[in-house]
This record gives structure tokens, sequence and C-alpha cells, in this order.
């Protein structure tokens, strides 16, 4: 236990604030804005509906310590039932399309999507054939897209952000 | 000159094929594919991969590839098969893992392996069951199909029951349905049911150019998407008769380690975290993204998608670069010192690693597990070893093995396999020679078979490609090792506890997007 303690208390606190050229981003507003549309922390359900799995690992490092996500006051949920917006990545495969509408669904309103990646956004390198749909918005309705492949953290960082103001306030 | 050789007393001439890997290639008839598949397997050989292709040539139009390592070099098989019986012989009586491979093969193309299992694997419903898309004239995507229930494997018995979790899961991790029989809270019986991500990336390579297929192959498997460029453009350079300069072939390897390496690190931490350490997955989570953020800096990308050309890699490394990497992974050295002190001195973590999720050196054997959970159930088995192909031949690679098979052993893997490559890493910077870092292309060799493969983090990832005249490809079949371990971690959750399943997965970490293509 001491050797962990030590660790932690050595390495200190390594979370970032976003980059100063990026004036749009600004941590304290990110934090604010989901306080006034929300009123508690924003929660967010992944959903892979077809992709390369490049977009999770990005989607992953957002919770690592320099971003810090749940800090921000944003938290991945286990359920659709509990989620205020989906970040959806792929293009979406016929497979999961069944899956994705019944998770849609299953999400209460109001609710937002964000497409995330260059699939998702308009296909990608998969397109559309006999066993991919192309982009999410061939399935559901999409509000906000990230495109990238994969996207950076700082993107998703973005959409998020885009997403939580389009939000009525 | 075509030399041919006989292997055994199998009346088969073998040719070698051209390319960087050791491979041998002979065209045989489904009665001699057994006599030569039972011989492998004999020898303590393994199935690579197995796949069907529509060559749309007279009655034998069909061919089902089959490709087996022998431990020096791979044995690449075509067979010919007759368009009005469109059936080969079962191979899953030899080799375990190709059951699925055949049912895939079936969806895909029609061809049966006679007496195997008939479900289907990757066709759910998306598209009715008398349409093959890789058949030639498959034309366009028909409707929908009928909605199936999943013919599951039922466990009887006084207070069994099931637990159906997927295709979506409660974390950020791939599709794929599991269906849990248990008692209580142990596991009987687990069956996966995959596919959910079957996106039709095989016919998508349908009439690429090589240059641009290799965009596609790196998106195979997007955390092992320099595993999958690399034995893409091996393939492609195989049939283009091109020589990849020494120094691209060592930045592509530094690629490779790099890509091992962020995922060990991911996965040590993530399997921490599942195992009841958040304090492991902040701490690897963070020198993951050291990592990933000297990638940004050096290849313009933290996950250098496409960073591999056919003939080369795009771009090179400075003197300030590799002053950076050097930096950063003594940096990463002493993190780690303290850090595995840690996970060993751990006694809950320890707790919960050991005697997790077996898979006995035995049954590894027998289904015929590769890549990483082969190495930690004591299967000295890693193709930068043994196929002895540039760069790795000259830098003195050992395969890591674990004795235990558990959870424990391959997460000890991991580690050694981070010493491993930070030490290779050292090695191909030690020794970068000067020089170009690309080389065009010579004449194509149209009509042929080539395959490209590189040990990836995970296991051996194999490529295949065949291109027409025009220099457009007609199949490209990327094959992820996942396809042989996903059987394996059925076995190992039996007679673990369900809420042990997380951590079990997590040490194999397979991949969905790869093998479900």
């Amino acid at each position: 236990m001491w050797h962990m303690l030590r660790q932690i208390f050595r390495i200190g606190l390594v979370t970032e604030a976003p980059p100063a050229t990026d004036a749009e981003l600004i941590r304290s507003q990110m934090q604010k804005d989901i306080h006034r549309v929300f009123g508690r922390a924003l929660c967010i359900r992944h959903v892979d509906a077809g992709s390369c799995n490049g977009c999770e690992l990005e989607i992953h490092a957002l919770g690592n310590p320099y971003y810090n996500l749940e800090g921000m006051g944003i938290k991945f949920v286990a359920s659709p039932r509990h989620a205020d917006a989906l970040l959806v990545t792929g293009p979406v495969s016929r497979n999961m399309a069944e899956a994705l509408k019944r998770t849609y669904d299953a999400t209460p309103d109001p609710k937002w999507v964000i497409a995330v990646g260059d699939c998702a956004a308009c296909g990608g390198v998969f397109g559309e054939n006999y066993a991919s749909l192309g982009r999410i918005a061939n399935v559901i309705p999409v509000d906000v897209t990230v495109p990238g492949c994969p996207p950076s953290p700082m993107a998703l960082l973005q959409g998020i952000l885009k997403a939580v103001r389009q939000a009525p306030g | 000159m075509m030399t041919m050789t006989r292997w055994h007393d199998i009346d088969v001439d073998w040719t070698a094929m051209p390319g960087a890997l050791p491979a041998m290639h002979a065209e045989i008839s489904p009665a001699q594919l057994l006599l030569v598949c039972r011989r492998v397997r004999e020898e303590g050989g393994r199935l690579v991969s197995l796949w069907g292709e529509d060559r749309s040539e007279g009655s034998a139009a069909y061919r089902l590839c089959v490709v087996l390592d022998t431990a020096t070099c791979l044995r690449v098989i075509e067979c010919p098969i007759h368009s009005d019986a469109p059936t080969y012989p079962d191979l899953s009586g030899i080799f375990p893992s190709a059951a699925r491979l055949q049912r895939a093969t079936f969806d895909l193309l029609g061809l049966r392996a006679m007496g195997s299992d008939e479900r289907p694997w990757l066709r759910h419903s998306g598209w009715p069951a008398d349409y093959f898309p890789l058949r030639a004239g498959a034309g366009p995507a028909p409707t929908e199909a009928a909605r199936k229930p999943y013919p599951f494997v039922r466990v009887e018995g006084d207070g069994v029951h099931e637990i159906a979790v997927g295709p979506v899961h409660a974390g950020t991790i791939e599709p794929g349905h599991f269906r849990f029989s248990v008692v209580g809270e142990k596991v009987l019986r687990l069956e996966a049911h995959l596919g959910y991500v079957h996106k039709g990336i095989e016919k998508r390579f349908e009439g690429m150019t090589l240059a641009e297929g290799i965009r596609l192959a790196a998106r195979v498997s997007g955390d092992s998407t320099v595993a999958f460029a690399w034995a893409y453009a091996m393939a492609a350079e195989a049939l283009t008769e091109t020589q990849v300069p020494e120094r691209a072939l060592m930045l592509r390897a530094l690629l490779l380690e790099r890509e091992r390496l962020a995922n060990h690190l991911g996965d040590i931490g993530a399997i921490g975290n599942d195992a009841g350490l958040a304090f492991g997955l902040a701490q690897f989570s963070r020198l993951k993204e050291d990592l990933l953020r000297v990638n940004a800096k050096l290849w313009g990308a933290r996950y250098p998608m496409d960073a591999l050309v056919p003939g080369g890699v795009k771009s090179d490394l400075s003197r300030e670069g590799v002053q950076l990497l050097l930096d950063s992974m003594t940096a990463l050295e002493q993190e780690l010192q303290v850090l595995r002190d840690l996970y060993d001195n751990h006694a809950g973590l320890q707790d919960r690693f050991m005697d997790a999720g077996v898979v006995t050196p035995e049954l590894a054997q027998q289904l015929g597990v590769v890549g990483l959970v082969a190495r930690a159930s004591g299967q000295a088995q890693d193709w930068r070893a043994s196929l002895r192909m540039a760069p790795y031949d000259e830098a003195s690679v050992k395969a890591i093995t674990g004795e235990r098979g558990d959870v424990a052993a391959r997460v000890d893997v991991r580690f050694d396999e981070v010493s491993d490559s930070l030490r290779l890493c050292r090695h191909f910077i030690a020794t970068l020679p000067a020089g170009p870092i690309c080389a065009t292309p010579g004449t194509l060799r149209s009509g042929a078979l080539a395959i490209g493969g590189v040990e990836g983090w995970r296991g051996p990832v194999l490529v295949a490609l065949r291109v027409l005249a025009d220099g457009r490809i007609t199949r490209c079949h990327p094959h992820d090792p996942s396809w042989h371990n996903w059987p394996a971690l059925e076995h190992a959750i039996i007679n673990n506890i369900v809420p042990d399943f997380p951590l079990i997965n997590k040490s194999f970490n397979l991949s969905y997007s790869g093998h479900d293509l």
C-alpha cells in the first residue's frame, strides 16, 4: 500500500488544461455547460456499430489521467436507459443495425447522437455493401459528427462539447 | 526457374513462394489435403488460415486455400473445387479451429465442409442464405432475410440457467454475443456468437489497386494496424518483385514493436482494473498516452494507420526523433520497474490473477491456440523467432513463454514482452542503416497467390493477395489470430465464476473486427 501511495504522490496530478490555442474548448466552460443543461453529470453510452476498434482506443484514452473525462462531469454508463447521449462508432454493419436501433430507442428523450470517426460520419473506407449500411445517419438520427481516423481525444471532447451546446438549456 | 520439392512421402510437389515470408506452395486435391493436414498436425504444426475463392475458371471454379505453420516455414495449399459439387473434406477433426473458418467460408462463398457444423457464422439475417457475396457476379446486396434466433447449444440439468450478454456490452468494447450456461455463479459452458461487426471487408478489397488496398488492410483491426498493413505490404511486394530497403524494414519493425508496447501497456492496466485495481489502469493508461504522444510527434498520428506503403514506409525518422524515442523509452523503463513490483507484490491482485481462466499447455496445443495466449500456456511460438525474417533474423528474438496458462501468466508474458520490445526498439535504432525508405514496385505477377505475415502483438497476422493483369485485387484475405483463440476463451471460463469473465476476457483481449471482417 505504501508503495502505491508513494507512486501516486510521485506522479502527482497530470490532468491537463486543453490547449490554449483552442479558445472554444475551455475545461471550466465545458463543466459549466454540462451543469447548466443537465444539472448533473452528462451520461454517455458508447455503441460500436461496426468499427475497426480504432475509435474505441481513443474513447478509452478519454478516461486516462491526462484527459480525466470524469473530472469534467462526463461519465460512461452501462445502459442506454441511463444515457443522455450515444457515442456511436463505425459504419453500421447490417448485423448491428437492429441492435443500434434498439439501443437508440431505449435511450430516453431528449437524447443526442454523436457519430465518432470517419466511418460513422460518412462510411469511411468500408462504405456501403451487402454487409455495411455506411454512415450512422443512414440508420438513426445524428446530431454531431466527429471526423478523424481515429479522432484524437481532443477532437472527441470538442464533439461532446458541441452536442452539449446544442442542447436546450 | 522454379524448383519443386517433396515433403515426406506425400506425393505433392511444393514450390517456394516469392516474397519475404518463407513459404512453400502446392496445388493439390482434397484427398491429398487431408494427408498433408494430418501429417502437419502429427508433427506439431498448426492451422494458420483457411478461406475460399471464386476463380471462375471452367468447371473447377472454386479454390479452397489453407495455410499451415510447420515451424520453419508456412505451407500454402490451393485445392481446386468443382462448381457442381462445391464441397471439401471437414478439417475440424484435425484442426479444431478450422470449424468457424469453414462456416465463414460457406457463408461468404457457399463452399461446404462435408459433415461439419452447418450453422451460419458470419451471416446473421443481413442477407439471405442463398446469397454468397464472394462469388463472382454476386450482384448487389439483396434485402434482409427473416430474423431467426441463433441455435445455441443448450445445457440441461437442475438449476441450470442461461445468461445472455451482448451484442451491446456494458463497457467501451466491440460487439459480440456471449451465452453463458450457469449453475449459481459457476459457468458450465460459454458459447460465443460473433459476426456482428462483419462489414464485408473482403468484398471491399475487390477491384482496388495494390496502393489503395493498404488503407483498408490497415483498418481490419485498428489495434493491429501496423501488423495488418505490414502483412499486406509484404504480400503486395511479393506480387510486384519489390525489394524493400533495409531502413524501411527497420522502421516498420520499430512501428510494430511500438504497437505491441501500446497494446500491452493498455492491457496490463485494464486487466488490473478488472481485478479491482483502478490504480493500475490510471498508471498504465498514462504510460500508454505518453507513448501515443511520441507517435504523434514522430509519425504524425497517435495510431500510425497510414505509416506503411507497399515498398516501404511513408516518413523517415530524424536524428532528433531518434533521441526523443530513446529518452521516452528510458523513462518508460524506469516506471515499469516500479509498477511491475507493485503488481507482483499486490496480494489481492495476484489472488484474482492466479488460477483464473486456465488454458493448460495440453489444451492450447489441442485447440491450436496462437500468439500471446499460446505462449502464456507454454507454447514457444513466435513468427519473429521461427520464420527468421528481416529485420528480426538478426535481433535474436526468443518466444517468451509462461507455464501456468492463467490470467497471471498472460500478464507476466505481457510484462516480459514489453521489456523485450524495448530491447528490440533499441536494437533497431542502433543498427538503423542509412538509405532510402521506399522502393518502386517491379513487374506485376498477376494471377498468382502471394502471402505476407508478421507476429503482431496478439499473434500471427496473415494477408493473402491475388491481383489480375490490370493490377486490381481479385481476392484479399486478411487473417486475425483471434480466430484460433476465441474458442479457447470458451474453454478457459469453464468452472470459473461469471464475475471473473471480464477479467479473463480482457487477459485474452481478442479482436472482434479482425475476426468478423
